[in-house]
């Protein structure tokens, strides 16, 4: 257990820094959506299935969706 | 104030901060050891009240204060998106254009988990106080559940399913009932958020006394905001466009 969890602890370090050092913002929705992912595999390791279950719905779909659509306004108004 | 001033402070803060943390750090139990004062205070709490899922009875039943003051942040947050969001006076509001339609397999897919996701939902937000879950991850499961509609097909018929109003009244209805259920915890057992209700077996769906109810609240509440925040993003990008000519007018000004 203690290894997944570090396993798990290391996969979300590289994705944190994967979202950071994503530079096109559309990109970036997608790699913090995937983030989100590797968030929610930690919290269930870590045995909070409640907090993991608000992750992978905030974390994973209603923030990258936001992001994406804000971007799509945006541009569009150019 | 000088760049070098704003330095000082700054290196005097992050020090600050630093410093107590490591201090914090040092005192905290190791990691994964058995010392858990918390839980050995609301586990019992929570078997006591016949509230299987302990996170469920810390947030509606043990802490429920601290939760209304999240549902009043989320009301505000959405309340603030509304706002924001809102048409402004050199905007307009069109139909929406002809967007394409979706891949074949991203419809199949859409369609298919619509129900999947809504009944998940569902089931997360009935059985909150028995299994990991509750109002919140319920709700706002629904509300993601819903926009499979508009993965699965178009703007406009996720439009058609989306009764704005409803969903205005939905959320207000939701915090509303949460604030309710706290006074008639006051006038059943005298105190503010009191769980007044019979608590029934452990485990079973009818137990916990008010959990399930803050859940429904919650789910509500959650669920209702969660399509009204989308929605006014989405709002945004469909159907309000910048006015040209008034556009112009306001730049020239």
């Amino acid at each position: 257990m203690t290894v997944l969890i570090a396993i798990a602890l290391t996969l979300v370090l590289v994705g944190g820094a994967v979202v950071v050092f994503t530079g096109d913002v559309q990109r970036q929705a997608v790699s913090l959506s995937l983030y989100g992912l590797l968030m929610t595999l930690l919290f269930v390791l870590l045995s909070a299935p409640d907090v993991a279950l608000s992750q992978v719905v905030v974390g994973t779909a209603i923030v990258p969706l936001m992001v994406m659509l804000t971007i799509r306004k945006i541009k569009g108004n150019r | 104030m000088s760049r070098p001033l704003r330095w000082c402070v700054l290196g005097v803060g992050v020090a600050g901060v630093g410093l107590v943390m490591v201090l914090a750090f040092l005192r905290m139990p190791a990691f994964g050891s058995s010392y858990h004062p918390y839980r050995d205070a609301a586990v019992p709490a929570a078997v006591a009240h016949g509230t299987a899922n302990v996170v469920g009875s810390v947030t509606f039943d043990q802490r429920g204060i601290d939760t209304l003051g999240e549902e009043a942040i989320f009301f505000g947050s959405v309340l603030a998106v509304s706002v924001l969001l809102r048409p402004a006076d050199d905007e307009e509001v069109r139909s929406e254009e002809g967007s394409l339609a979706p891949l074949q397999s991203t419809r199949l897919f859409g369609y298919l988990l619509l129900p999947l996701t809504l009944l998940v939902g569902l089931d997360i937000v009935a059985h909150g106080h028995v299994t990991p879950g509750g109002g919140f991850q319920g709700g706002i499961m629904l509300a993601t559940a819903l926009h499979l509609v508009y993965v699965a097909g178009r703007y406009r018929s996720l439009e058609q399913l989306r009764p704005m109003p409803l969903f205005d009244s939905g959320e207000a209805a939701g915090v509303a009932a949460f604030a309710a259920l706290g006074f008639a915890g006051m006038a059943a057992a005298g105190s503010f958020l009191a769980n007044f209700l019979p608590k029934g077996t452990f485990g079973q769906l009818f137990s916990a006394g008010t959990v399930p109810l803050f859940n429904v609240a919650v789910g509500l509440a959650v669920g209702s905001g969660g399509i009204v925040m989308l929605g006014k993003f989405f709002e945004q990008v469909f159907t309000v466009s910048q006015d040209e000519g008034r556009h112009g007018e306001s730049t020239a000004s």
